[in-house]
């Protein structure tokens, strides 16, 4: 009998297995059947003819081809471009480390009609380089590598830092060069977490809305765009509601793929503190692939945030601060900035708490229940990330007018952000407690810790690692969210994301220059909150 | 058992009252008001309309347009709000399609005109009118023209100097299109897709939102680009103006003033709402002048009331279009999905 697994078993088990089934259910997967059959049922009677308009629409078939090709050929350019960054980054401690790791994370959850503004200026005909890639699926693909960098280099890289390097010395010693090491000792013990974070850049590309919509143009849409389209110009919910479930199928099928692969190369690791592991670099080599990989880092994610802030620093007497004075003046009068900003830190931090308990729990079950019911819910549980925001929007709408009418609830914002966000804390978790040694689990149970014991004294320290990455994506993916939020019927408080998409909607100079300034305050934000965390991390919770 | 029956019955005699009797509709009550996203008023006009009647307006942000039609559409067995402002003649057959409001026809509509007027279960409060804006410097410096009817544009001079919008995307591209359609029509030697064919061939640049194509390919006023016509609206040279930086006199961009499209925003009270009176008195509020001189200078469109005084801006940065092209709502719900589709073979492909 293996005591290490029987928490499980225990009361503290069984919810632990329910809390994620009742926050999932009740806030994903039973919106989600109510606005679809809703949807497909308008004239009184299932329609399923919105599904053959798919097949024989024009414009809906390309979107689906272009889906696909897009979202394989994005993961494949991320990973190639952020697995060095997640290398130097976690293996070496250099000056700015932890600056540049929450730097990294900015571009993830910037607004896409920002970024989306700040490429059409680099990637146009007057650009530093030169060339007109606007509308075409370079730009599409050039944007994605940028916003999913982060997810690369913080779920692979968080791994990373807890592979013993002695393994790899050890293979050394034995006779292996430095490529045989890596490609028979870290790689495979890395390839869960590069799966989990290709998994993750793959569902984000796949449901691609705001770069394709202004980088592709008219050119290029995806299935996320088509949706969005339907139910906001066509206004045909049921054509909307079927190319969603068109786009979820895709999503599922990714990700069962992507489950049995992380079952097949699931490996338990020995794990060591991050600080022990991360060393300065000291060989000339080391020098240069470290100073190499942070320089093309800068240059890469620097180049279009650097234009965003100069942008919002531009005014007509040249650089100043004017725009962000006017932030909190309030100076133009359809938006307040500043209420807009107290707002999104308030609805940030009330979705990162059911996102990390909900994630927290999944985990934790994913991680400890082997066999098809923990991949099944493994699956299940990543769904909302590939679900459009147009479905989560309008199926709480639908569905939360019974037994208490919460359709306008103030409380919906933080509630839909934390559906978002839960995902990206199983991501960061799962892999980590799965690598955990049963070992240790049942010397301490040899040694008569209790179930509950076991887990708060040997697990309990490592998941909370993971878990402060989860809860600092979590927080930024609600600082960021804009698609969900649009969706739902508010009671007129803008976040930060909603009042730059407000400002943005009118000309004038002084308008598209606090949208800016909003802009640069969102990613300082972001940098602060990934920072905190990771200062947090280290300091508290570094050995173990 | 007995006492059972008794508890039943009373049971249901207070249920048949509640059923009866229609909900108290007098005194103050609350008025939910439900808008798109880029509703907004200065701050003590919703306040004014509570002062005079005693109800309080409790205000709901739902997406843009398109988006709250379909909100409204799904909610319709339990609407969220009382009363809906914002929506436009462009999604406004679909909402009339699902019977989503109450007739109502406001006292105040004899200040408004008839053309304004599409149905009597919507009231008119304000319109807008999707232009092609010019970069009057731009075009100067070009030596070409502004153009003076939509053909012109397929005049070789104007190749690679228009941005427009996807009309599936984007609610001010759909306008253009559905001018396009009107001006052009669908049978005959030129129809709207032979003109947008030679838009094509005259280098057209198609943007997905308003935002991109006026700030990122525009090159009049606050746009960043290279071009210098836009689809945008009437009302966008006053707001060069008014929110220039620094100040200017003059608008650096231009109205031309055939071949517009004018969007109509209603208001509509919501079908099955518990406060009818009030949601009237709101409607009529919204014709008032309080709320009509309000409207220009918050939402940057024009007041459907004719007493209402424009903002000094408003009169002298731009011009009315004296007969903007016309398709009817029905018209527009039963084609539009078509339409789209159609432009996207002509101008994609």
């Amino acid at each position: 009998m293996d005591r290490g697994r029987s928490l499980l078993r225990s009361g503290a088990g069984r919810w632990l297995v329910a809390a994620p089934l009742v926050f999932f259910g009740l806030f994903f997967a039973y919106p989600l059947v109510r606005v679809v059959l809703r949807s497909l049922t308008l004239d009184g009677h299932l329609d399923l003819s919105a599904f053959v308009e798919i097949v024989t629409k024009g414009s809906l078939r390309r979107a689906a081809w272009f889906t696909v090709w897009q979202a394989t050929v994005s993961t494949v350019a991320t990973l190639l471009f952020a697995l060095p960054g997640a290398y130097v980054l976690s293996r070496y401690s250099f000056f700015g480390r932890r600056l540049l790791r929450a730097a990294v994370t900015v571009p993830f959850v910037l607004p896409t009609v920002v970024v989306g503004a700040a490429y059409l200026a680099l990637l146009g005909p007057g650009g530093p380089l030169g060339v007109d890639l606007r509308q075409t699926a370079w730009a599409i693909l050039i944007a994605h590598v940028f916003f999913n960098y982060a997810v690369v280099v913080r779920i692979v890289g968080s791994f990373w830092e807890l592979i013993d390097p002695r393994l790899e010395e050890a293979a050394r010693a034995l006779g292996a060069n430095r490529a045989q090491a890596f490609l028979s000792v870290t790689l495979p013990l890395l390839l869960p977490s590069i799966a989990a974070a290709a998994s993750i850049v793959f569902l984000f590309t796949f449901t691609s809305f705001g770069v394709v919509l202004i980088l592709g143009g008219f050119s290029y849409a995806t299935i996320e765009v088509a949706v969005w389209r339907e139910a906001t110009i066509n206004l045909d919910l049921a054509a909307s509601a079927a190319l969603a479930l068109v786009q979820m199928a895709g999503v599922a099928t990714a990700l069962w793929a992507y489950t049995r692969l992380q079952q097949r190369h699931a490996r338990r690791l020995p794990l060591r503190s991050s600080r022990t592991v991360a060393r300065r670099p000291a060989t000339p080599g080391q020098y240069l692939v470290v100073g190499a990989t942070i320089a093309s880092m800068v240059l890469y994610l620097g180049a279009p945030i650097g234009t965003l802030v100069w942008r919002s620093l531009r005014t007509a007497a040249g650089p100043g601060l004017d725009h962000y004075a006017s932030l909190v003046r309030g100076a133009t009068s359809f938006v307040d900035p500043a209420e807009a900003i107290v707002n999104s830190l308030w609805f940030a931090a009330a979705a990162v708490v059911p996102a990390v308990a909900a994630g927290l729990a999944s985990a934790v079950v994913i991680a400890r229940r082997p066999g098809p019911l923990g991949a099944r819910l493994d699956t299940f549980l990543m769904l909302p990330l590939g679900t459009s925001a147009v479905t989560i929007g309008f199926g709480f709408l639908v569905a939360f007018d019974w037994p208490l009418d919460l359709r306008t609830s103030v409380w919906l914002i933080p509630l839909a952000h934390s559906v978002v966000a839960a995902p990206f804390v199983i991501r960061t978790v799962t892999p980590v407690l799965r690598s955990v040694q049963p070992r240790l689990r049942e010397a301490a149970a040899v040694l008569g810790a209790s179930p509950r014991r076991v887990f708060r004294e040997v697990e309990l320290p490592i998941i909370s690692r993971a878990a402060l990455v989860g809860a600092g994506f979590a927080a930024a993916v609600s600082l960021g969210e804009f698609g969900a939020t649009a969706f739902l019927i508010r009671p007129g408080r803008p976040t930060i994301p909603t009042a730059i998409f407000r400002l943005l909607g009118q000309p004038g100079a002084a308008n598209l220059g606090q949208a800016l300034a909003l802009s640069t305050v969102l990613m300082l934000l972001t940098t602060v909150i990934i920072m905190a965390i990771d200062r947090y991390r280290v300091a508290g919770l570094g050995e173990f | 058992m007995r006492r059972l029956g008794i508890l039943l019955a009373a049971l249901m005699l207070v249920a048949a009252g509640c059923a009866d009797g229609t909900p108290e509709d007098e005194g103050p009550q609350t008025v939910r008001l439900v808008t798109h996203d880029s509703f907004y008023v200065s701050e003590g006009t919703l306040e004014q309309f509570e002062a005079e009647t005693g109800h309080t307006v409790e205000h709901l942000e739902a997406g843009d347009a398109g988006t709250m039609v379909n909100q409204a559409v799904l909610t319709k067995d339990n609407p969220v709000a009382d009363v809906m402002f914002g929506i436009d003649n462009t999604f406004l057959g679909r909402a009339l399609d699902e019977d989503l409001f109450e007739e109502y026809v406001s006292p105040r509509l004899v200040d408004v005109p008839d053309s304004l007027k599409l149905d009597n279960r919507v009231t008119p409060i304000d319109f807008g009118d999707v232009c092609l804006n010019y970069d009057i410097a731009g075009l100067a410096d070009r030596g070409v023209e502004p153009p003076s009817t939509l053909r012109d544009l397929t005049n070789p001079q104007y190749s690679g100097l228009l941005v427009v919008e996807h009309p599936g995307t984007s609610s001010p591209g759909l306008a253009f299109l559905l001018a396009t359609i009107a001006t052009f029509g669908e049978e005959g030697d030129y129809t709207w897709e032979s003109f947008w064919s030679d838009l094509v061939v005259n280098d057209v640049l198609v943007t997905a939102g308003w935002e991109d194509a006026y700030y990122g390919s525009f090159s009049g006023g606050s746009g960043e680009g290279d071009r210098p016509i836009v689809v945008s609206y009437a009302s966008s040279p006053p707001a060069e103006v008014i929110y220039a930086d620094p100040p200017v006199t003059e608008a650096p961009t231009g109205v031309v003033t055939a071949g517009c499209f004018r969007q109509i925003e209603f208001a509509g009270i919501l079908a099955g709402t518990p406060v009818p009176n009030a949601a009237r008195q709101l409607v009529d509020f919204m014709l008032g002048l309080t709320f009509q001189e309000d409207i220009p200078l918050n939402m940057f469109v024009f007041p459907a009331n004719e007493n209402a005084a424009l903002p000094d801006e408003f009169v002298r940065y731009t011009e009315i279009p004296d007969e903007p092209a016309v398709v009817a709502p029905e018209e527009i719900d039963a084609n539009r999905s078509r339409w789209i589709e159609e432009w996207i073979e002509v101008v994609a492909s």
